[in-house]
């Protein structure tokens, strides 16, 4: 603390009056000096208030700029502290059935590689790795090992064991790379729904799996997302259903000789597969190659959505149900039948050459199965009538099943779609298509009358109707007749005690290659039926190729002795699986 | 008491520097920790996914079937089929044992007091 110097020291106060000089300026001099004084300090503390900020900022501006600086040039990382709850290993999402059973799943094995130029004894290698894996030639081996190459894939995936006794060679120059492998625990079950999977791009520490056919491949996408890893898919099959099924229609295409067969289980309400099958079928794990001439012949190909078949009479319901729903006729309504039915130098009679005439009833007709009868009533229906009812029925298009199949299997119509064509529809001729597109209009026909899309993926939510085909009496109406089919007609032997069946079989002469006409003694048998008839639940279609029965004294190709029964057993085994109650009374009844 | 105030800052600066040191390395701890923990659930989920498809290979309908069939002498398990189903109403009743049965017939019970007496 400076003393502060007075602003009128006596001392020169009194030497300025006596020398007569005015003492205020002396005053003024002193107040100007202590005013310099406070000045020069406030802007020296101002100065350094300003330094300090501007230090302030300086080192803000640094520390940011480091910051950038450090966080260009470091590698992009996740930060630690977050947890995930998702799995680390990125997965294909699994496929589940309907009751959460896996279909496919994945699992950990390993590739084979080699990096030659670290191998220490190739030929000691090559001569134990021809050993492990005998599929695999020395020589060439050898010759791979001592070549210019620096890199080769010995084995795609390997098998814990295999793997075991390469590590036995303990040769550096064999290494292993983390390969997942797609699995389908049940083996030929499902298998052409479910497909197939292979390797895409490789790399030493992982490899892709892509969808190779049926919804593996459909749905690669969903799949192989990695935000699906954990979010399986879940399928409208039924696991125990399909086994129960395949079993059966096992036993029936070996007891009737047949060639193939097929089955397509619906839920007629929501268009869902519960199960699906055609034989022969594959294993998935191992996807067989096929070396023969005609593609039908393969076991991967799907009968049930690819094999476009001629389904003869089962198409007769469609006639009478349009005829009804026009308001043509009623089922009592009686229709000519004398055979045979002219049309130009065309003649239509009924098969192995019964009379049903002159007339039969609606009903009859279907219960009969008459030709005759069929091409009258497709007449009275006419052509555009018809194809746009078969179009509303999803005769048009591939099925829109989720497969990669489907989209290539339109069904075949007729080039010229003549009033023959009409009339040779009406009773199954002339159309082919899939056993999934019947089961599709039997299902949308059925179930009161409304258009179902068939769909692999379990339904969720409440029920939405399609657009109206038949009206609900009309439906109504047709599983009346084909019940009356089932209890005495062509397909007696399909009816199922407590399950009221309603059906209607079909038996249709295979056509020849070359394409001239059609074989004498190839058939594609069909039942499509619908149970229980009251209270429509489930479709069943079962086609059989080239069945013949052969315990009578000559044989018997026709659907009611081949595709029925293996229907009928079907229905008897699945029905309670799928929880349905046999009704008693009927069964009790004996009827 | 300036002194006092200094002091005592200058300490707690020091305790914070303390504690955020020893934060430091217990948070690295911690994620060390924690990315231990993430690859053995990755570990385990692996196991896990393993363990399912064994047991669903182990469950696959045929080998259930061919066991059954194999079994049979001592599950004797059949195919589900229709005729297993039943009315609750054809259930029969449990048998009781009765023990009123004395007073099955209450004429028989009520008696008279003179004839005991005598």
């Amino acid at each position: 603390m400076t003393i502060r110097t007075p602003l009128r020291p006596l001392a020169r106060i009194l030497k300025a009056r006596s020398s007569g000089e005015n003492p205020d300026t002396i005053e003024r001099e002193n107040l100007r000096l202590r005013h310099e004084e406070m000045r020069d300090t406030t802007r020296l503390r101002a100065e350094g208030r300003l330094l300090v900020l501007g230090l302030c900022f300086v080192s803000a501006f640094v520390v940011v700029g480091l910051r950038m600086g450090q966080v260009a040039a470091s590698n992009p990382e996740e930060p630690q502290a977050v947890t995930t709850g998702t799995s680390i290993l990125a997965q294909r999402a699994d496929i589940l059935d309907r009751n959460g059973r896996i279909l496919a799943t994945n699992r950990t094995t390993h590739s084979l590689y080699a990096q030659p130029q670290e191998m220490i004894d190739p030929l000691y290698a090559a001569k134990e790795l021809a050993k492990i894996f005998p599929d695999l030639s020395e020589d060439r081996l050898i010759k791979d090992f001592t070549g210019q190459r620096k890199f080769l894939w010995i084995k795609r995936q390997i098998a814990p064991e295999q793997q075991q006794a390469v590590h036995d060679i303990g040769d550096p120059g064999l290494l292993f790379g983390p390969r997942e492998s797609r699995l389908y625990p049940n083996g030929k079950l499902a298998s052409h729904i479910l497909g197939g999977t292979k390797f895409g791009r490789e790399g030493v520490m992982s490899a892709e799996i892509v969808g190779q056919s049926g919804i593996e491949r459909y749905r690669d996408g969903y799949l192989r997302d990695p935000a699906n890893g954990d979010k399986p898919l879940q399928l409208s099959l039924d696991l125990s259903v399909q086994s129960t099924t395949r079993e059966v229609l096992f036993g029936g295409m070996h007891l009737l000789n047949a060639k193939g067969a097929a089955a397509v289980l619906m839920d007629v309400h929501t268009g869902e597969i519960v199960s699906m099958v055609s034989l022969p079928d594959f294993d998935p794990n191992g996807r067989p190659t096929f070396a023969g001439q005609n593609a039908a012949d393969n076991p991967r190909f799907n009968r049930a959505v690819q094999g476009v078949y001629e389904l003869g009479s089962t198409f007769k319901i469609f006639a009478a149900a349009q005829a009804m729903e026009l308001g043509l006729m009623t089922p009592d309504t009686q229709v000519d039948a004398t055979p045979p039915f002219r049309w130009g130098k065309h003649k239509i009679g009924e098969f192995e050459g019964h009379n049903y005439g002159p007339t039969l009833s609606l009903t009859d007709m279907i219960v009969k199965s008459s030709n005759v009868a069929t091409a009258h009533v497709a007449q009275q229906i006419g052509v555009e009538r018809q194809q746009a009812f078969l179009k509303s029925l999803g005769f048009f298009d591939a099925t829109p099943v989720e497969l990669t199949e489907a989209a290539g299997a339109k069904p075949l119509l007729p080039p010229h779609w003549s009033e023959l064509s009409t009339i040779t529809i009406g009773f199954g001729h002339g159309l082919s298509a899939s056993p999934l597109h019947l089961a599709t209009a039997y299902s949308s026909l059925l179930n009161g009358g409304t258009r179902v899309i068939p769909t692999l993926i379990k339904h969720q939510g409440p029920i939405q109707l399609g657009p109206r085909i038949v009206s609900p009496e009309v439906s109504a109406a047709s599983r009346v007749m084909l019940r009356a089919v089932v209890a005495e007609g062509t397909a007696s032997f399909g009816d199922v005690r407590g399950y009221k069946v309603a059906g209607k079989t079909g038996t249709a002469d295979k056509p020849r290659e070359d394409g001239k006409g059609y074989y004498d003694e190839k058939t594609i048998s069909t039942f499509a039926s619908v149970f229980p008839a009251d209270d429509p639940k489930y479709v069943l279609v079962v086609t059989l190729d080239e069945a013949v029965e052969t315990s009578g004294p000559k044989p018997r190709r026709t659907a009611g002795w081949t595709a029925v029964p293996v229907a009928a057993e079907v229905i008897r085994r699945v029905a309670p699986i799928l929880g349905i109650r046999p009704d008693i009374e009927t069964l009790a009844l004996g009827q | 008491m300036r002194s006092v105030y200094i002091v005592l800052s200058a300490l707690f600066v020091m305790g914070l520097a303390v504690w955020a040191y020893k934060e430091n390395y217990a948070t690295q701890e911690v994620l060390r920790d924690v990315s231990q923990i993430q690859r053995g659930i990755g570990h385990q989920r692996e196991e896990l996914a393993v363990l399912r498809a064994e047991w669903a290979y182990l469950n696959r309908p045929g080998r259930l079937r061919d066991l059954a069939e194999l079994n049979f002498d001592r599950l004797g398990l059949l195919p589900l089929l229709p005729e297993q189903f039943g009315e609750v109403i054809s259930v029969a009743f449990p048998v009781e044992e009765d023990i009123l049965m004395e007073l099955d017939e209450p004429i028989s019970v009520v008696g008279n007091l003179e004839a005991i007496a005598q």
